[in-house]
């Protein structure tokens, strides 16, 4: 008889438990949704914010502003065209130069390097994602600017571009085209697009490889081991197994990457020369959205401010157009793989 | 009880007397707050550790530019804003603000020519204005060339370097580029920002004399200070009388001196291309700006005091730091100004 009661309590305790669990459980996924909902919220607040802001911009010069390249603060007219174009010209530059770097890297780290090495060199990777974007572009203009121009540009002038000194053309500059108006310049100093582009790169490296190096260790040895065993090598061991299986994760790192590129402010600043000029070269200097802003926004009223805000608008739209782009490409690979 | 309070009133007295003495006021001490253009700051912290130490009233002053200095002064939110362009006179009017000069500084063309040190190219006003314009590209210029008999300059392409930031430094240049050049008035016009017809921008008088030091061939234009500094080779200039000067602070007093500031009602007057034979045309000052009648009276009377110290005292300090003392008549038209249009 004394076995009853004690089963009343212990049900009772297990109904207050599971009640509690429940409790708990909702009140953890209220806190989760909460997170979540914030950043969608200051996403949004951030967005709208610089609509806002850039509203008397948008009504006063409607769709001219994408278009036009004129940024003419003594007569007021703005234009967008220079500093979008430099944004993701530098980006793109950087994306290329960075990911088969920091694929390099993480493949050497995860693969081939021994094992007393992977650790050190990993967290100077990390070290280098700390260091502060103004210290490089503090290196980048008093350091690799001067030698790039002395060294690397005076190269891909004479070589590849439509304005070597000499005044003859390089067979390149004759027979692909493109290629000579990239690289053609007459301006003698370093900071340009490209310069501003492999800062970037240097920039991101960090931040790719080490999360390319986090995925790539995620993939099962079976798999790995298996290929080896049916005679793969490292190369076709990372370019068939190890890629296909941490795709999502990689991609993923790349716009990590690509998003601190875009938005890159100080840096770029000091290397990308600031002109507000359209050129076909990536040599020339030019500006980026983030640069502008940073540049003119402490002395910028009225219309001005106004433009520069729809800059910051129009940095979401160029951001979020990226990403739509490369999920888009994304989903076409997985669908092509399927097949 | 009687008896015991009178030792402890007596300390008290002593006490009080031996904090006064060694803080000065510090029975009243006041914090003002002032923001605005960065080319005062130094002049302006050196100015009030000074002003500390001798009163106690403490002076908070914010380097965010001279629009935020604006922004801030019409909100109400400091006690006074410091622009290095001048408010129009009817913005002043509508918003019952004042403004006077408190210090002036030069700003110099510099170059990076082989061979050419500081003081030896002498360029005019519309040859300078041509080579902004990028209608002037190469050193071999026979323009260039009219204005320096004698000195041997090596032919090679000319970049022009600006400031890439909105910046007072930038304001006064394409103001004097404005009043010797029709073609700049016409097209660039001046402000804070302009659209260059060419060059490369530099961040700050730092980024722009590190791309003069780095590119040869290049003309920019700083900060007289950071000319010295950074020991850039600086151009000597023909001002409006017509004389070749080169730069320093007997010039850049001589363009405040020199300055029409008698037919400027509050001080609304830039200073270049002043008339003084001696002047030296790029001379820049950084205006206060305050309420005519005062919404905080207690630290506008403060900040008033701190002016007048600085106005008296503290140009000295101001010497030390490469600005240039305002002229004693500008000092007594100042405090004048403020007798007849300032309610404190």
């Amino acid at each position: 008889m004394s076995a009853q009661p004690g089963t009343i309590a212990l049900s009772l305790i297990q109904e207050q438990r599971s009640r509690r669990d429940a409790r708990h459980e909702r009140l953890f996924r209220w806190l989760l949704k909460g997170c979540a909902l914030l950043v969608l919220a200051s996403l949004l607040g951030a967005a709208g914010a610089t609509l806002w802001g850039g509203r008397s911009a948008f009504a006063t010069f409607g769709w001219h502003f994408l278009v036009s390249t004129t940024w003419d603060p003594g007569n007021d007219v703005y234009g967008a065209l220079v500093p979008v174009y430099g944004t993701i010209a530098t980006s793109l530059i950087a994306l290329l130069i960075a990911v088969p770097v920091s694929f390099g890297i993480a493949l050497y780290l995860s693969e081939v390097a021994p094992a007393w090495l992977r650790t050190p060199v990993a967290s100077a990777i990390e070290l280098l994602a700390g260091i502060p974007s103004i210290i490089y572009g503090m290196w980048g203009l008093f350091i690799f600017a001067p030698f790039f121009a002395n060294h690397i540009k005076p190269w891909l002038t004479n070589k590849l571009g439509d304005q070597p000194d000499d005044g003859k053309l390089s067979w390149v500059a004759q027979h692909v085209p493109f290629v000579g108006k990239l690289f053609g310049s007459s301006y003698p100093f370093g900071a340009s697009i490209l310069v501003a582009g492999i800062v970037l790169a240097i920039m991101i490296i960090p931040f790719i490889s080490s999360v390319m190096r986090e995925v790539f260790q995620t993939v099962p040895t079976r798999l790995k081991e298996s290929a080896y065993a049916l005679g793969s090598s490292t190369w076709e061991v990372s370019w068939d197994i190890v890629l296909p299986y941490t795709r999502s994760a990689v991609i993923g790192g790349i716009f990590l990457g690509l998003g601190r590129a875009l938005g890159e402010t100080m840096a770029v600043t000091f290397v990308l020369g600031n002109a507000m000029q359209l050129s076909a070269s990536l040599l020339d200097p030019g500006t980026s959205i983030a640069s502008t802003i940073a540049n003119q926004f402490s002395e910028a009223s009225g219309l001005q401010k106004s433009s520069l805000m729809a800059l910051a608008f129009l940095l979401f739209v160029v951001t979020f157009f990226v990403l739509l782009i490369a999920r888009l490409m994304l989903r076409q690979l997985a669908k092509k793989e399927g097949s | 009880m009687l008896t015991s309070s009178k030792p402890s009133i007596r300390f008290a007295a002593v006490a009080a007397l031996a904090v006064a003495s060694s803080f000065g006021m510090a029975a009243q001490a006041t914090d003002i707050t002032g923001a605005g253009s960065s080319f005062v700051y130094p002049v302006m912290s050196k100015w009030s550790a000074a002003y500390a130490e001798k009163t106690g009233n403490h002076l908070n002053y914010q380097s965010v530019g001279s629009g935020a200095g604006i922004a801030q002064i019409k909100e109400g939110t400091i006690d006074f804003g410091a622009s290095d362009a001048p408010m129009k006179a009817e913005d002043l009017q509508q918003l019952g603000l004042g403004q006077f000069p408190i210090v002036v500084g030069g700003i110099v063309p510099v170059v990076h020519i082989a061979g050419v040190q500081a003081d030896q190219i002498k360029l005019d006003g519309a040859t300078l204005a041509d080579i902004f314009l990028g209608k002037i590209t190469n050193w071999n210029d026979p323009k260039i060339a009219a204005l320096n008999a004698g000195l041997k300059i090596p032919a090679g392409k000319i970049t022009v370097v600006h400031r890439s930031d909105g910046s007072g430094t930038s304001f006064n240049f394409t103001n004097f580029l404005s009043k010797v050049s029709p073609e700049w008035a016409a097209k660039v016009k001046f402000g804070t920002a302009v659209e260059w017809p060419a060059g490369v921008g530099g961040k700050g008088n730092e980024g722009v004399s590190q791309y003069v030091n780095q590119i040869p061939g290049a003309i920019g234009y700083v900060e007289y200070a950071y000319a010295v500094k950074n020991k850039i080779a600086w151009v000597d200039m023909k001002n409006a009388a017509g004389n070749f000067i080169k730069p320093s602070a007997d010039a850049f007093a001589a363009a405040a001196a020199t300055a029409d500031w008698a037919s400027a009602k509050d001080f609304n007057l830039i200073m270049t291309n002043a008339p003084g034979a001696k002047a030296w045309p790029i001379t820049a000052t950084t205006w206060m700006i305050m309420y005519k009648t005062p919404k905080n009276p207690v630290n506008t009377k403060v900040a008033f005091d701190f002016f007048k110290f600085s106005l008296e005292h503290g140009q000295q300090d101001a010497a030390a730091l490469d600005y240039v003392p305002l002229p004693a008549a500008l000092v007594s038209k100042i405090e004048a100004y403020w007798a007849s249009d300032f309610k404190h």
